[in-house]
């Protein structure tokens, strides 16, 4: 019985024709465009320079959503969360360097950084649920999660490019844990609670519409320009006096994976405090180009299937003629 | 003229051996961690973490268990599809292999799932979210399981004679499903490539790339064709069987083996000259050597197939095939655990407990495999000669 | 000048200071642990006090409310005033003396002419400069010119109050009479200035005590302040840091938070921008109980140049403190890496794998030999 190079370039020349086709269709050039901001946009804006690193939004953010102490020491005293996880929705991190003794500089200085949900316009973690147990509202845009439905498979944790959905490991009923903008509070006509505490107007509120005007009144400022800066929602009239600080011209959340709804301004480089490099088309836009190249409409697998149709019955008509008992 | 199908026999044999004995050990031990794991959730028995929220049961049980389990698509697409009847032998131990593989693997996404009482969701159409690469394979995986027992099912009708009277209605309407039985597992074979690419740039670039669907296709199809090579010539050994008769497909399967291998790493080496990455496979430290042990693994059937003497031996075939597996095993592993850069701070490596569930389902896959070739008509028998057989076909 | 330096024991001390040998050592190691001086320092100041000459000083008032001389007398410690004026000479003190008018001022003339360069010279409140500085003079002379005049013979300058450190209270804007601190209105950058409004006495006290023991004055930072006393934040002593860290704020004077004892920085606290050590030590010898943020008020920052009478109340303070150590940081370790157990069971079952794999294949080969022999 020789097995002969024919087998093999039949093998070859099948598998790559096959398998060609589909290289085809799966280019990047199918990639879906990004999604759009929501007609209705709200948002937070968070401002490193402002903050002090009290942690009155860590606090506020767990008794608004009735969260449980976050030990992380060993007495198991105090509430000492040390990243977002299933008991913190939010946390204040700090990025130190050498002395760290100068706020907002790079060298030798220390800044905060406030990391919670992002509430991004293309999110990642909308387009993998499968269930559709996240999702984003049509007209606020806020990322919303609904445990009844969740199937609990984790994807949500392991696509968001910013790790934010946290699932829990420590029981057997397990939910995901984010930030969901307090949506409930939003409900009653209240704004999120970590914009409410915020003593300096680090984390304030308001529609995107406003914050992006926000943004770039801030942007205008002369460094050392005496100005005031609102507190809890933009158009509170609540405002504090202070020197605007030098901004780093990038505001981190314009343009990332197609924008987020909650934005940074900061003075010190994004990457040192802990937000990823990313690139404008978001990671869905690729994704769900693939799926639905290949199977919009059902169309390619149904004529691969009526292919296959034919052929299997070909293959059992050989095998009718030989009966067995 | 012959009549093949009755050629398959049960094996016979003691079913209480040293082999099933410690398989039926370590399923028992596995079957109570994950009791352990129902009452007091996935932390109890997994270092699961958000910074790994997939581990060792999705990469190994579901995603290369699958793989393994491509046996049976692999032997429906040439026997069937491209219909070679000499394969034919080949299909049912084939099948049997992807039947267990596949409902393990199915039941080991249970066992991850946190929320697993809502799973019947993915069959709600108001929840259903068509967008989500994962929603589509778990709709193929659960179907396709379904698929396998069917086409499965002659083996298991043949031998219960209350079952006869409906073998050939079940088998007018067979055709059906191992069309079914062939598109199910191409469209969630490649899926499963296809999960990686929203994660984006927490995949290294050695591994993310658009092409995942295809790469995971290929190198799925030829884990198919290697597991039916490894089962037989492993059979022949464990099974004290002869596989004489089967040596020459063995052998066009190592060709066919061969060539898709070419075909993929082809692409995966194209694939990193068009992206400008093939510079990383020198300067990514860990990742650049599981890289390399990788496309070393890969490359071995393509080198040692070469070679007639390792086609018709079934040392030479043994070691291609095994070669092939770990490769595809290893592509997988790296895809989903060591490409993954998830951020830093992040650690993850199985627990014992997590090791020992995964350990115990490879086990309790290879005790049922046993029982059911011992019980039921799966391997072939070889009454007629590989002439007859040829000549039958041809009809 | 006494000069006592022969006789000193217990009894000595029970005459001359009025207080017995136990109290006594108990100030001198009072003083030791304010300054933050090493074991040891109690007995070298406690020899000192009793053996050194006593220095003269004289103390010259200017815009001032003359709180800081209140300060150092409204002790509770029943012979502070006893001590002070049996450690150091006071030779002219406008609000303690018995005398006035010329009388007065022939009596620090004399103190002056008689300790010519060994004097020490303490001022209390700003120097006006502006439109001449007129706008406070002393039996003729303007502030400045007195200033001037006393300084120039003087072993040392210390500036007691905020006033006299910086311009203090009289110095808030628009600053209508140029008010400006003794060391700025003097030209000159070693004057030691213990600001404060009052400053704890104890701060003065060590100060000079510390002169006296060692022949020198403590370490001193940038702005002349003894780093023992205003080295550090408020905020970084504050005995409600924890509700800051916690982010637990009173919002209002008399609300729930405030009356809990939360922190006061949204009502316009000052502490983590100013310098002192008035949590440490409290006021009036009353204990941690008597400072401003104890009672519930807000830190108004009355050391500080540019905050204290400046920054209004209740504006927000910036931030000056280094961050507490175990701050939650920008990467932080998380999650289980490999134990022993599990790496070694990986490690176990693929070497029996491997084993197993390698035996097979070599059975295999003899397997396949013997086929093709047969063949």
């Amino acid at each position: 019985m020789p097995v002969n190079r024919r087998d093999f370039l039949k093998g070859a020349a099948g598998s790559g024709a096959a398998l060609a086709t589909a290289a085809a269709a799966s280019s990047p050039a199918q990639a879906r465009p990004n999604k759009q901001m929501p007609p209705n946009a709200v948002g937070l804006l968070y401002d490193s320079t402002l903050c002090i690193g009290c942690k009155a939004c860590v606090a506020g953010c767990k008794e608004a959503n009735g969260l449980p102490p976050d030990f992380n020491t060993a007495d198991q005293l105090w509430d000492t969360p040390i990243d977002i996880g299933p008991k913190t929705y939010n946390v204040i991190k700090l990025y130190a360097d050498g002395t760290a003794d100068h706020k907002d500089e790079e060298q030798n200085g220390f800044a905060f950084v406030k990391k919670s949900c992002m509430h991004c316009v293309d999110p990642s973690c909308v387009s993998v649920c499968p269930v559709s147990a996240m999702t984003k509202d049509a007209q606020t845009g806020i990322v919303g999660y609904d445990p009844d439905i969740c199937i609990g498979c984790r994807y949500c944790v392991l696509s968001c490019p910013f790790g934010v959905p946290q699932a829990e490991y420590d029981t057997p009923t397990p939910k995901i844990k984010k930030c969901e903008m307090c949506r409930h509070r939003q409900a009653e006509g209240k704004i999120p609670a970590c914009a409410e505490v915020c003593p300096t107007g680090a984390t304030v509120f308001g529609p995107i519409t406003a914050i992006d005007a926000e943004i770039a009144r801030r942007r205008a400022l002369q460094p050392g320009q005496i100005t005031t800066f609102e507190r809890r929602t933009l158009g509170s009239g609540d405002v504090h006096e202070k020197a605007a600080p030098k901004y780093l011209e990038h505001v981190y959340g314009e343009k990332e994976v197609g924008g987020t709804q909650f934005r940074f301004m900061s003075s010190v480089d994004y990457e040192k405090l802990g937000m990823p490099n990313l690139r404008d088309r978001s990671y869905p836009a690729d994704s769900e180009g693939i799926q639905h190249t290949l199977y919009s409409g059902m169309i390619a697998p149904a004529v691969v299937f009526a292919g296959l149709v034919w052929a299997a019955k070909r293959a059992s008509h050989v095998e009718d003629e030989h009966p067995e008992e | 003229m012959g009549n093949f199908h009755n050629e398959h026999e049960p094996l016979g044999g003691k079913l209480v051996t040293k082999t099933t004995v410690v398989c039926a050990i370590l399923a028992a031990i596995a079957a109570f961690l994950l009791a352990k794991r129902m009452v007091l959730g996935l932390g109890s028995v997994t270092n699961l973490n958000n910074g790994y929220p997939w581990g060792i049961w999705i990469a190994y049980d579901v995603v290369i268990g699958t793989a393994f389990a491509c046996g049976g698509y692999a032997m429906a697409l040439v026997t069937y599809i491209l219909n070679k009847g000499e394969y034919h032998p080949l299909v049912r131990p084939a099948l049997l292999a992807s039947c267990f593989g596949y409902t393990l693997g199915g039941a080991s996404i249970l066992f991850d799932l946190g929320r697993w009482w809502n799973a019947w969701h993915i069959l709600v159409p108001k929840y259903m979210q068509t967008n989500s690469v994962m929603f589509e394979v778990a709709l193929c995986v659960m179907s396709y399981i379904l698929v396998l027992w069917i086409e499965f099912s002659p083996a298991v009708v043949s031998k219960f004679a209350v079952l006869r009277p409906h073998k050939k209605k079940l088998e007018r309407i067979l055709f059906v499903f191992v069309a079914l039985g062939c598109l199910l597992p191409t469209m969630h074979q490649s899926s499963l490539g296809t999960l990686l690419v929203v994660l984006g740039y927490q995949i290294h670039p050695l591994w993310q790339t658009p092409l995942l669907p295809l790469l995971f296709l290929c190198s799925a199809i030829c884990m198919g064709f290697s597991i039916v090579v490894f089962e037989a010539v492993l059979g022949s050994a464990g099974f004290k069987r002869s596989i004489k008769h089967e040596m020459p497909q063995l052998g066009k399967i190592a060709r066919i083996v061969q060539g898709f291998m070419v075909v993929y790493l082809v692409l995966r080496f194209g694939d990193l000259i068009v992206r400008g990455e093939l510079g990383s496979i020198f300067t990514s430290g860990l990742r650049s050597l599981m890289f390399i042990i990788e496309i070393a693994l890969f490359a071995t059937p393509v080198v040692l197939f070469s070679r007639e003497r390792a086609r018709t031996g079934k040392r030479g075939l043994f070691i291609g095939a095994v070669a092939m597996l770990l490769g595809g095993a290893l592509y997988r592993l790296d895809a989903f655990l060591v490409a993954y850069d998830t951020g830093p701070g992040w650690h993850y490596f199985p627990s014992v407990s997590e090791l020992m569930v995964t350990f115990g389902i490879i086990a309790a896959e290879i005790l049922l495999y046993i029982v059911f070739v011992r019980t039921l008509p799966v391997f072939y028998t070889h009454k007629l000669t590989p002439a007859e057989l040829a000549a039958a076909h041809e009809k | 000048m006494y000069d006592d330096s022969a006789n000193i024991n217990g009894t000595e001390i029970e005459t001359r200071f009025g207080v017995s040998r136990r109290d006594f050592m108990t100030f001198c190691a009072a003083m030791a642990a304010t300054m933050g001086l090493p074991k040891g320092a109690d007995a070298q100041i406690a020899e000192a006090i009793t053996k050194k000459d006593r220095p003269s000083v004289i103390w010259l008032h200017h815009q001032e409310c003359t709180g800081c001389s209140e300060s150092l007398l409204r002790s509770e410690h029943p012979t502070l005033e006893k001590l002070i004026l049996e450690i150091i000479s006071l030779d002219y003190h406008e609000t303690l003396f018995a005398a006035a008018g010329h009388q007065a001022e022939a009596a620090r003339k004399a103190a002056m002419e008689r300790n010519k360069g060994k004097y020490l010279l303490v001022v209390e409140g700003a120097i006006p400069m502006k439109d001449g500085g007129i706008y406070c003079k002393i039996g003729g002379q303007t502030s400045l010119e007195l200033t001037k005049e006393v300084a120039k013979d003087a072993a040392a300058v210390i500036a007691i109050g905020s006033c006299a450190s910086w311009g203090g209270m009289p110095s808030t804007p628009p600053n209508p009479t140029g008010a400006t601190g003794v060391g700025e209105a003097l030209g000159r950058k070693d004057v030691v200035t213990i600001p404060g409004c009052p400053p704890n006495p104890y701060n003065f006290l060590s100060t000079v005590v510390h002169f006296l023991t060692f022949g020198k004055l403590p370490a001193l930072d940038k702005e002349n302040r003894p780093i023992f006393a205003y080295g550090r934040l408020i905020h970084d002593n504050c005995e409600r840091r924890a509700h800051f860290d916690a982010g637990r704020f009173a919002l209002e004077f008399g609300d729930a938070g405030h009356r809990k004892g939360y922190c006061l920085y949204k009502l316009g606290c000052k502490g983590p921008e100013t310098y002192a050590n008035c949590p440490a030590i409290g006021f009036n010898d009353g204990g941690q109980a008597s400072w401003p943020v104890a009672t519930g008020h807000p830190c108004i920052g009355c050391t500080e140049k540019g905050i204290g009478f400046a920054k209004p109340i209740h504006a927000l303070a910036d931030l000056k403190t280094n961050p507490p150590i175990s701050y939650p940081r920008i990467v932080e370790e998380k999650g289980e890496g490999a134990s022993l157990g599990a790496a070694a069971l990986v490690a176990g079952v693929a070497g029996l794998a491997a084993g197993a794999g390698f035996k097979l294949a070599g059975n295999l080969g003899k397997a396949d030999a013997k086929d093709e022999g047969e063949e």
